[in-house]
């Protein structure tokens, strides 16, 4: 079985896995980092996002050996110990979450928008979110979430 | 009143773990030495096994064992119960057998024929690929129509013509008679579309067996693990109930499909016993779609009675309901006592009669969805009166108000057996016409006419019941449950509190809503209030969460555990204060004796309880823990009007809401943050069903609707934001005064989407589109008129 290497959270991990082990499964199941879920089989509903090098992926939708060398970034990574981060707290803040399931891939999806967009308007984050399934909020606080975070992370920057 | 008592939108205890990713839904759980399941699931909508051959996945890398139907059925267990026994004019509803692992005939595409275990989840899936299922395909029947035609297929050989039960309530020559002399007669047809749940978690659960204490221990994603402890325990795998712990832990999800009682937790169990290891299942969304149980799924006629002021004379509705192959736990109940009981809606309509017939046919089980019956019953009322209205050249709400029940009638005796507790519905209509800009909808219809679009405003004044109880009342209609709740409130020493409640949250944020009452009750800080949930070996017992119930029973009962608790913590404070128990008082954590500035903090009270020292033991035994049952007089009735606004572009069909307000009745609110979004996420599921979510299945009982790409979910840019407002007549009849909101959204939102897509086309000729209201179906209908 072919040995991976990538620095997930900021720390250097390598394990062995399977050709078809998808990243998900190498997060969850080898790292044990279970904040990444997997809501369908279809890479539609985003439960899964995480990032890649910077930028917003489907963990589901990956191989853990595309990842070689990568630079990888879950939900577990975001909090710098109890402070958590402005995105974060953004959803905490508007009530921007209620099973949690579909949270994680949420904020890492909000993240790479805020990072393109520090304003983003509501029709903006309504249409960036075209690949993040909610069952539970109908979008509503989750929109104003990621309004607020977004602010929130310039607001940050700029100080 | 502590700041993060009732009424305050605190910020939710819970979130934290969700949103540093440390929730521990079942499939995040692993349990030493486990092993992996994957089941073996007919491919066919209807088909007899003629053998299950498995001896070449037996042989593959780590298979640890593979169970059959065969196998099941030697053990001689049972099957999966039905909850709910519905007696029709003909009798007791049929109710066939529903085997966990199936020996002998698939009755619907997932059904689940063997189980492979393995060491892993990839040799568990390679290996079930390599049992051979000799199928012999027969005739299937997925519709209700086709169920219900002559020399259809056959579901059950006990179901002639796929019969489980034809019901009615009401007095049909009664209704007849008001119809014979009516001024108009407004009549409907239409379909409630089959909806498939999707929690976005996907079911899972693992099953282990200690040998040593001979204990069975299930995590499964569940709303209600007591009530899967009971009738797995009791009536599948008859273990001994105080040996089986069952665990429902971070639950992503539920909207009703993680009520029953599934095969998976079944064979599960069984099998963790016969491997010794654990078992870990987890869906992939795809089998979700063929296993987890769907929603609504009703054809049904309805004609309403007015008579020249526009009164309501008379109504008759008769529905057929898909119950799907088999009845899951509580299906049987959903288009009979949740549905046509709440056929009066929020009017006086003095006589109604409904028939349901409920028939089998060779697809998923179908059971409660969100709403549960009163979605259903919601759409046929809130349709067929906005059509009268049109009809009769009415202003739509101004029908309604001719019609309403006044605010000063509750009590209210309806002609289908409720009772309504209270109720403002002038009021909560008023509020949302005020919200919607109701008034100002024909300069914006212009606006849009000019612009080449068709706009539209729908109206949905809905009733709910909720709380289902009481048990009494539930259980002569053929309830096999009790309707209750439990809670226990565990005092410590140092004056903190744990909460224990048989209701269960997966996203309704019970962990504040509850934490919330116990800080105004007994003046703690919310942050010294842990509630707990989801495990039949910490909590006494529960019937979980469904039905919009959890504040509405789970509260009361806590309400009930928290005056005993004060009861005898005024006892003790009286001892130490060496004054009448009569005499003292107890407000913002401190106990007090009246006329005097005596007072001791309720710490000092709790310290007492458990360091009895200075203590009336005598009289007293030590301790501060107290535990309630809670058995509702009545159910809730909440009630509101959502208005919503359409636009809809010809050249496409496609429909845009463009406005959606809501004023809702929950009673008295303790979260009005949480309670918000509840009605944001119900009003989505419900415009999911109005505009985007269509279960399909071709006649040959394959499901066409399989997955995400195929079952249109609703993403974020498919709706606007919402003004969602409540207004309050507080529950009569449980301590809180509360309601529950869980469901509103979900309930009324259709009809308020519908109604205003068939405003927008009726200029154009169209007076019947059919949900969801696809562009293609739209565009279509404006073509064809």
């Amino acid at each position: 079985m072919p040995t991976v290497s990538m620095n997930v959270n900021g720390e250097a991990v390598s394990g062995e896995v399977e050709a078809r082990t998808l990243l998900v499964q190498f997060l969850r199941e080898q790292l044990r980092l279970t904040g990444t879920h997997v809501g369908c089989d279809t890479s539609q509903c985003g439960a899964c996002v995480v990032h890649v090098n910077g930028v917003s992926a489907k963990s589901c939708t990956m191989l853990a050996v595309q990842c070689a060398d990568a630079e990888v970034t879950t939900i577990e990574g975001l909090a710098d110990g109890d402070d958590l981060h402005p995105m974060q707290e953004a959803f905490r803040d508007n009530h921007g979450l209620q099973c949690g399931f579909c949270t994680p891939g949420m904020i890492m999806s909000a993240l790479d928008l805020a990072r393109r967009n520090s304003t983003p308007s509501e029709q903006e984050v309504r249409d960036w979110l075209e690949g993040n399934i909610c069952r539970c909020t109908g979008y509503h606080n989750i929109v104003k979430s990621i309004m607020a975070g977004a602010r929130a992370m310039a607001a940050v920057r700029g100080g | 009143m502590p700041k993060d008592g009732i009424g305050a939108s605190v910020k939710r205890k819970e979130d934290y773990r969700f949103i540093t990713g440390q929730g521990a839904y079942t499939d995040d759980i692993d349990r030493p030495g486990q092993s992996y399941a994957v089941f073996v699931r007919s491919p066919h909508a209807h088909a007899r096994i003629a053998s299950v051959n498995t001896a070449a996945a037996t042989a593959m890398p780590g298979v640890v064992k593979i169970l059959t139907g065969a196998d099941y059925a030697a053990d001689g267990l049972g099957g999966l119960p039905c909850g709910w026994q519905v007696t029709g004019k003909d009798g007791p509803m049929v109710e066939p057998a529903h085997p966990p692992l199936v020996a002998d005939c698939v009755r619907h595409v997932g059904d689940q024929v063997a189980v492979v275990i393995a060491n892993s989840a990839a040799e568990a899936r390679d290996a079930a690929e390599a049992v051979v299922v000799d199928y012999q395909p027969l005739p299937a029947t997925a519709s209700i129509e086709t169920a219900m035609a002559a020399g259809a297929p056959q579901v059950h050989d006990e179901a002639p013509g796929n019969l489980c039960y034809d019901w009615e309530i009401g007095d049909k020559a009664d209704v007849d008679a008001v119809f014979a002399g009516a001024h108009h007669v407004t009549r409907i047809e239409l379909v409630n579309n089959r909806l498939v749940p999707n929690a976005i978690e996907p079911r899972a659960a693992i099953a282990e067996y200690d040998r040593a204490t001979r204990e069975y221990t299930l995590y499964t994603t569940s709303q209600n693990p007591h009530v899967i402890r009971l009738l797995m325990g009791a009536f599948v795998l008859q273990l001994p109930e105080h040996r089986l712990r069952v665990v429902a832990p971070d639950v992503g999800g539920g909207f009703g499909s993680k009520i029953f009682h599934y095969a998976e937790e079944a064979v599960l169990t069984w099998a963790a016993a016969k491997v010794a290891r654990p078992i870990k299942w987890t869906a992939e969304r795809s089998e979700s779609f063929v296993t987890d149980a769907h929603g609504r799924d009703h054809v049904t006629i309805a004609e309403l009675a007015l008579d020249v002021d526009g009164k309501f004379l008379g109504l008759k509705v008769d529905t057929k309901a898909n119950m799907g192959a088999y009845l899951s736990t509580f299906a049987p109940c959903v288009p009979t006592y949740l549905y046509a009981t709440l056929l009066a809606g929020q009017y006086t309509t003095p006589k109604i009669w409904c028939g349901v017939q409920a028939v089998f046919t060779h697809t998923v089980p179908v059971d409660a969805y969100r709403g549960a019956g009163r979605p259903e019953a919601t759409f046929v009322i809130e349709r067929i009166v906005e059509t009268a209205a049109r009809e009769m050249g009415l202003d739509p709400a101004e029908l309604r108000r001719r019609n309403f029940v006044p605010s000063d009638a509750f009590p209210y005796q309806t002609p289908v057996a409720l009772v309504y507790d209270s109720g403002d519905y002038e009021g909560t209509l008023a509020a949302a016409l005020a919200a919607a800009d109701y008034d100002g909808f024909a300069a914006r219809q212009a606006e849009a006419e000019a612009r080449g679009k068709l706009r539209g405003i729908g109206l949905s004044a809905y009733i709910e019941a909720c709380g289902i109880a009481p048990s009494a009342v539930a259980g002569s209609l053929g309830a096999r449950a009790g309707l209750y709740e439990c809670g226990e409130v565990r005092v410590h020493p140092t004056g903190s509190v744990t909460f224990f409640t048989g209701a269960h949250s997966h996203g309704q944020g019970h962990e504040t809503t509850f934490a919330q009452i116990i800080a105004e009750r007994l003046g703690v800080d919310i942050d010294a209030v842990e509630v707990v949930h989801g495990d039949t070996a910490k909590i006494p017992f529960g019937m979980g969460t469904y039905g919009s119930r959890s504040l509405a029973v789970g509260g009361s009962a806590l309400s009930r555990a928290l005056d005993k608790i004060e009861t005898k913590a005024k006892r003790i404070a009286a001892h130490l204060m060496e004054a009448s128990e009569t005499d003292i008082e107890f407000s913002d954590g401190q106990f007090t004796v009246a006329g005097t500035d005596k007072s001791v903090g309720f710490g000092d009270v709790a310290l007492t309880a458990y360091v009895p020292h200075n203590y009336p033991i005598e009289e007293l035994e030590p301790g501060l823990d107290e535990t309630a049952f809670y058995d509702p007089a009545n159910f809730t009735f909440p009630a509101g009007c959502h208005v919503c606004e359409v636009e809809v572009d010809p050249e496409t069909g496609r429909v845009e809401i463009v406005n959606f307000a809501a004023s809702d009745d929950f009673g008295n609110v303790i979260n009005p943050m949480i309670v918000e979004g509840q009605v944001h996420g119900g009003i989505v599921q419900g415009v999911g069903q109005a505009l985007l979510e269509g279960c399909v299945y071709g006649e040959d009982g394959q499901l066409a609707t399989g997955s995400y790409m195929d079952y249109t979910m609703p993403r974020a840019d498919d709706v606007p934001s919402f003004a969602v407002s409540t207004r309050t007549t507080p529950c009569p009849h449980n301590p809180l005064g509360v309601k529950g909101c869980g469901e509103a959204g979900a309930i009324a939102a259709p009809a308020a989407v519908m109604n205003a897509v068939h405003h927008a086309l009726g200029s154009r000729g169209v007076s019947r589109i059919d949900m969801p209201a696809t562009p293609v179906r739209v565009w279509r209908a404006l073509n064809a008129a």
